[in-house]
């Protein structure tokens, strides 16, 4: 049992940890190494970016820290909020507050859109020991998160995803990160597919998220995003190693220059043994 | 519905809770099978003389098929042979003879009713629903009889219908399923002992749902129960029917009937939720499930609708169907299976189609996990005179694990060249892709799992009643449970 001391220390030494810190990561998947050694932190309230050319490892950190269990971590650890992350299964790291917006929405047929998320929204509600919301409370919310992600109010009886359009579908992600309110948000790739007018209300949903206690991970391939939810900071991931950070001008840079000097630039500063 | 994912939860965490034993002292007679065993059936339930003739026909036919070795063995299913004489035939809960009321039950057999959720106090019923329940051999009660004859409704145990109704059941028993129809239904016809009876006078709506609950309690006993459901001239009825049974080690056989005739412009809905003992995690016990259901669509314009939701029993032989005579009648088929651990499922339809512009449509999907053998097995029969028919076909499977199996013999003969016919096939696993998305959302693999197998089932499901649509989802959570490691 803690003292009322001790309860205090821990609460300070939360505050100066990380919401997310990522130590020495490496993961492979069948048998190739995509992640070399990965060195992360986030704060709550920052936006971090992270770039790179197709291939890098960009989806496989989302993938990571969303839990899925398919890629295997061989070494390092990621401390959540101070806890281990990868002790988690993704159930438990979902109702944490770790939310993944999918490059990939799966389509599951014959469950309702708004059943799923209060299902969802119920799951992590229980987890942190608060009353489940019913049907009728629930509504109200959905109703007026569907009206930021100018989202149609008949999709909420339809499937899951089912045959939605990709815009539809990434803008239903966003919808789902709205309502359950994550502490850390992964964006992975949610740019691609999306023409300018559907980039741009997907932006205002998650802009209107920003809060001093919620961090977010934007993977993106491009720059184009990033005019629109402006990072804090920057990561160029190349060949399973941040090879660069910095602020949101080196999004500007890379659009400018491309990945390749970059590129260029990783090998040679790679030890001979990788 | 709040509480949908909690309940479900609840009853993941559950093994096959409604396998408990009710003490009761049983009447019941000596194992075995012979005419004087039919002749004792008969005589306990003070039976007509041709309902006795008609079962020592039967009778006498069975020996023949037994000696042919007729038990068919076509179904995709296995189990080693059943021994006959070792069956008891008929077994009872000793009461009073004629109940004036529930108040005379044994409260016994009150409380197994109450603790599977199935209040027989008329009082505690909700509106809507009428129940006859069935223990082990005998029908021990039926609900709110007097409100449904004051619309000319009969709703009643087979036996008292024998006896107070003898018109009618001889003018309908057998009409649809003869008592030549297949080894099992022979036996049936020889040994069944009650059951449900319902008529539904001409141009009455049943304002009711009308349900049977059936419950096998005696050990090493069988149950053949037989039901006939009547609609008249523009009548409708919607009827329910649910069953469960002890856990034991031994196999038990239930060998049902169930017979219906649809008259010009009627209707009749007819909804199972099948929940016999599936047997243990290592395929010991449970219930052979080998059952004949046929409607026959006898007058113009009349519909027959089987919709069933199959989680229960170690072997299920069953193939609910139409026989479309009236022209422009409508037959269908809503069908979930599943079938967990060690479990067979053979089980499908025929939609035969006699009249003209004749519909039917089939829908089945089949849920294998665990290592359960899951076959659809569908026949569609156009016939020469069925000008115009048509005929829509969906069967889908679902696979959990890769122990389980899933098996697809649809059947078509057309003999008339204007028949429409559709047919549509797919299988699928749940994929691992579909689970972590639900699990990224925050639910346990379990809740994530039956939400997927709910959805697949939902387009059945929409067609049960609501209360039996919610117990079904229920079900579908228990049965799955541990199906995913």
């Amino acid at each position: 049992m803690a003292t009322k001391r001790g309860e205090e220390s821990e609460e300070r030494k939360k505050k100066r940890m990380s919401l997310l810190e990522i130590k020495n990561l490496h993961v492979t998947v069948g048998g190739h190494e995509i992640l070399k050694g990965i060195d992360l932190r986030i704060d709550a309230g920052e936006v971090h970016s992270i770039m790179g050319p197709n291939g890098s490892g960009k989806s496989t950190l989302a993938q990571v820290l969303a839990r899925r269990e398919t890629y295997q971590v061989t070494a390092g650890e990621i401390l959540f909020n101070g806890r281990d992350l990868l002790a988690m299964k993704p159930e438990e790291a979902a109702c944490e507050g770790v939310f993944m917006a999918f490059q990939y929405p799966v389509e599951i047929p014959g469950i309702g859109n708004a059943y799923f998320l209060r299902s969802a929204l119920n799951a992590i509600r229980k987890h942190r020991g608060e009353d489940e919301m019913d049907a009728m409370d629930f509504l109200p919310l959905y109703r007026e998160k569907l009206k930021v992600l100018e989202m149609d109010e008949k999709l909420m009886n339809r499937s899951l995803n089912e045959g939605f359009s990709g815009g539809e579908k990434k803008r239903n992600e966003i919808l789902q990160m709205a309502v359950l309110e994550p502490k850390l948000a992964i964006l992975d790739e949610t740019d691609s597919g999306l023409d300018i007018d559907a980039l741009r209300i997907v932006a205002k949903g998650v802009n209107a998220m920003r809060s001093p206690e919620r961090a977010m991970l934007v993977v993106t391939h491009y720059q184009r995003l990033l005019n629109y939810i402006v990072p804090d900071r920057v990561h160029v991931l190349v060949d399973g190693r941040i090879v660069r950070s910095g602020g949101p001008d080196l999004a500007l840079e890379l659009e400018e220059k491309g990945y390749g000097w970059m590129e260029t630039e990783a090998r040679q500063t790679a030890p001979a043994s990788a | 519905m709040s509480t949908n994912v909690n309940t479900i939860r609840d009853l993941a965490e559950r093994d096959y809770k409604w396998g408990f034993i009710t003490e009761v002292e049983e009447e019941r007679i000596p194992k075995g099978l012979n005419e004087d065993i039919i002749r004792l059936i008969s005589a306990k339930k003070h039976e007509p003389a041709f309902m006795l003739e008609w079962r020592l026909k039967a009778y006498r036919h069975w020996i023949r098929l037994e000696k042919a070795d007729a038990e068919p063995k076509w179904a995709n299913v296995k189990y080693g042979p059943i021994d006959y004489q070792d069956i008891v035939y008929y077994s009872a809960p000793k009461q009073k003879p004629g109940l004036k009321s529930l108040d005379e039950l044994d409260p016994e057999i009150l409380r197994t009713y109450e603790k599977l959720g199935i209040p027989l106090e008329e009082q505690k019923r909700l509106a809507g629903v009428a129940v006859d329940a069935v223990f082990d051999s005998v029908s021990v009660a039926t609900t709110f009889k007097e409100k449904l004859a004051e619309l000319g409704v009969i709703f009643c145990s087979f036996s008292e219908a024998v006896k107070e109704h003898p018109a009618l059941v001889e003018k309908y028993l057998g009409s649809v399923v003869p008592y030549t129809d297949n080894f099992f239904a022979t036996l049936n016809a020889a040994v069944f002992s009650d059951g449900s009876f319902v008529y539904v006078p001409k141009g009455v709506r049943c304002p009711l749902e009308l349900s049977t609950y059936f419950r096998i309690n005696a050990a090493e006993t069988g149950q053949f129960e037989r039901t006939l459901i009547v609609a008249d001239e523009g009548a409708y009825v919607s009827y329910l029917e649910g069953c469960t049974a002890p856990i034991r080690d031994t196999n038990q056989l239930h060998a049902a009937v169930v017979e219906l005739v649809a008259l010009d412009n009627a209707q009749i809905k007819y909804s199972t939720v099948q929940n016999w003992y599936p047997g243990d995690k290592q395929g010991r016990g449970g219930i052979y499930n080998f059952v004949t259901k046929r409607g026959k669509c006898l007058g113009v314009n009349s519909k027959i609708s089987w919709t069933q939701v199959e989680t229960g029993s170690a072997i299920t032989w069953k193939y609910p169907s139409c026989i479309l005579q009236g022209d422009n009648s409508v037959g269908e088929f809503y069908s979930v299976a599943l079938t967990n651990n060690y479990q067979q499922a053979d089980t499908g339809t025929k939609m035969i189609h006699l009249g003209r512009n004749t519909t039917s449509t089939v829908v089945s999907k089949g849920i294998s996990a665990g290592h359960g053998q899951n076959t659809y097995r569908g026949m569609v029969k156009i016939l020469k005179g069925a000008t115009g028919a048509r005929n829509y076909t969906q069967c889908d499977s679902l696979l959990i694990g890769d122990q389980c199996g899933a098996h697809t013999f649809p059947y078509i003969e057309v003999k008339n060249s204007t028949a429409r016919m559709e047919h549509e096939a797919s299988t699928s696993k749940i994929g691992e892709d579909q689970l972590f998305y639900l699990q990224q959302r925050g639910l346990k693999t379990e809740d994530a799992v039956s939400m997927i197998v709910n959805g697949f089932c939902k387009q059945v499901f929409r067609e049960l009643p609501m209360e039996f649509a919610v117990e079904a989802q229920k079900l579908l959570s228990v049965s799955l449970e541990g199906s995913v490691g």
